[in-house]
């Protein structure tokens, strides 16, 4: 019974794909800002801007996947499903707000653009870490 | 659990609409309100939305009339008033080249092309004439073509000067003509890389030596890198004989118009400042164009008031600011400037008509009319007077005033690149001398 349970929340692999598709687009937007904040060279921020997007759209699909799997699975104490999931759910948000801070114009992005994509690049390393190692243990029977 | 990522959401939608609201504070004139700098996370945005004139018609004062001289034009920007009465339409579109740097030029682009005509610019010069002075301009010929969007225009003897989006250019004119029997002969190149403010502003300097053309800014604040700024934000003179150039003044972030000021010559010119600062922040303005001034841009505004999102940043440019000499409201985007004369009318007989294209980046939408500034003793002198309106009714947008010029016969000329039009205000009766002021 508990091994059905444990295979009904492995990370499909199409899922686990896009959810680590996120990442490296999160951290080289890190980078991106950071580089833009040492070198005030525009062309960084212009670099982070689209590695956010990018990233966005990856999370975006994960989140919903994640949604969408965590409501088929009436169970009601799964708490590292509902963990994953806010933790994914603030990447998307704060990932958002962080593509509308790199709207505006030149060095209007700092400081805000960099601390935001810290935070959301370590949420995002979050929600791989617990997608990934609490999943695949599962898997492990 | 869902409660929560609905409730997230719902407070990042609060986060990104619930920016300030745009209070009224004073813009004309000397000495502007200039409120704190501010950005929400969404700028606040109004696009204009189209709609055709129907039966109406813009306001203007009471003793003046309006009329539509031109229509069906394909975006008509600036306008001259030949020697003989003809008048010729500059119309064009430029600024196609530059680049998506961002995703948000992507989406800035689509939602701003909503508010401005659908029409392709012409990219010629279409002659207008009234050959019998009963105020209908019933030929019309098209004087040149396959120009490179066109936009400013003036006349200096027989020679009539074009600034191209990328050259200036000179056409042989002789009275009546109707249609220009040469090609254009290159006068100089004008700096045209990127060309993200692509209209080239001109006037003729009053001794006819020299020539004055106005140069935009690549972008709103050095969001693509100070490299393509070279050569940008300023006004050049150009030798009219021998084309060659020079920068005259600097930091004039978007000269649109330039006019030179009879009896005096002196230079003058409307500019579009910067963005993404606040509703009412920072005034576009009416200036003299002092030589070798900085008027701010990107460093500074409205004097010494640092703007400090371009970088590198350069304090000593701060202090080189100088302040211009006539604010209008922040984003009324003035696109035409011209000097009255007293065929105009005694109310309306000595100032600058200005034409407010209209702003597109404030929820209140603002400009959208041609004012007239008072002068006195050769300076601005007073609040402007509302001189043609009634452009925005219901909600919709049915016109965008762009150039305005004065034809000394006692008519003002504005440009209209919304509904492809150009009207004719004239005075209707002869003017009294004391007429009372408007509300």
């Amino acid at each position: 019974m508990a091994e059905t349970e444990f295979r009904r929340h492995r990370l499909h692999p199409i899922h686990a794909v896009i959810l680590a598709s996120a990442l490296p687009l999160f951290l080289g937007a890190l980078l991106s800002d950071w580089a833009y904040s040492s070198t005030e060279v525009v062309q960084y921020v212009n670099f982070a801007s689209w590695l956010i997007a990018g990233a966005l759209v990856f999370a975006g699909f994960a989140l919903v996947w994640a949604a969408i799997e965590r409501l088929r699975t009436d169970l009601p104490s799964h708490r590292t499903g509902t963990m994953y999931l806010l933790i994914l759910a603030a990447t998307f948000v704060l990932g958002f707000i962080n593509a509308l801070v790199h709207a505006k114009d030149a060095w209007a992005v700092m400081p805000a653009g960099l601390i935001l994509s810290f935070v959301v690049f370590i949420l995002a390393l979050a929600a791989v870490w617990i997608g990934f190692s609490t999943f695949r243990s599962g898997d492990a029977q | 659990m869902n409660a929560k990522v609905l409730f997230a959401a719902a407070s990042a939608i609060v986060l990104v609409t619930g920016c300030g609201s745009e209070s009224d504070v004073t813009q004309y004139g000397p000495t502007p309100t200039l409120p704190k700098q501010q950005r929400g996370l969404l700028p606040a945005m109004t696009i204009a939305d189209p709609d055709n004139w129907g039966d109406r018609k813009p306001a203007v004062p009471q003793g003046y009339s309006i009329a539509a001289i031109a229509t069906d034009l394909k975006i008509p920007r600036q306008t001259v008033v030949l020697p003989n009465g003809d008048i010729l339409v500059a119309e064009g579109k430029g600024g196609d080249d530059a680049p998506v740097m961002r995703p948000k030029d992507l989406i800035a682009g689509f939602i701003k092309k909503k508010g401005t005509s659908s029409v392709k610019g012409g990219d010629r010069l279409t002659l207008l004439r009234d050959a019998n002075g009963d105020g209908t301009y019933e030929g019309r010929w098209i004087f040149a073509e396959n120009l490179n969007a066109p936009y400013g225009l003036a006349l200096i003897e027989d020679r009539l000067y074009v600034a191209n989006q990328d050259e200036l250019v000179r056409f042989e004119y002789r009275p009546g003509q109707t249609r220009a029997s040469v090609a254009p002969v290159s006068v100089a190149p004008l700096p045209a890389e990127i060309n993200h403010h692509w209209t080239k502003a001109l006037a003729a300097g009053a001794d006819g030596r020299f020539l004055y053309v106005g140069i935009g800014s690549n972008s709103n604040i050095g969001e693509r890198g100070m490299a393509v700024e070279e050569d940008r934000a300023m006004v050049w003179q150009i030798d009219a004989q021998t084309g060659a150039s020079r920068r005259f003044a600097t930091g004039l972030r978007n000269p649109t118009a330039l006019a030179v000021q009879p009896g005096t010559g002196q230079l003058w010119a409307v500019v579009n400042e910067r963005d993404e600062l606040g509703a009412n922040l920072v005034p576009d303005y009416l200036t003299t164009v002092r030589e070798g001034a900085f008027y701010g841009w990107p460093y500074a505004y409205w004097g010494a008031n640092a703007d400090r999102r371009v970088r590198p940043f350069k304090e000593e440019m701060v202090r080189k600011t100088v302040r211009p000499d006539y604010a209008l409201p922040s984003h009324s985007a003035p696109l035409g400037a011209a000097f009255s004369t007293t065929a105009m009318g005694v109310r309306f007989a000595n100032g600058v008509f200005v034409g407010m294209h209209g702003s597109w980046n404030r929820e209140v939408p603002v400009g959208y009319k041609v004012i007239f500034v008072p002068f006195g003793n050769g300076r601005p002198s007073g609040l402007p007077i509302d001189f043609v309106t009634g452009f925005q009714g219901d909600g919709k947008t049915f016109g965008r005033p762009v150039g305005v010029t004065v034809d000394p016969r006692g008519a003002l000329i504005v440009a209209d690149d919304l509904s492809n039009t150009v009207w004719r205000i004239t005075p209707t009766a002869p003017a009294r001398p004391s007429a009372p002021p408007p509300a």
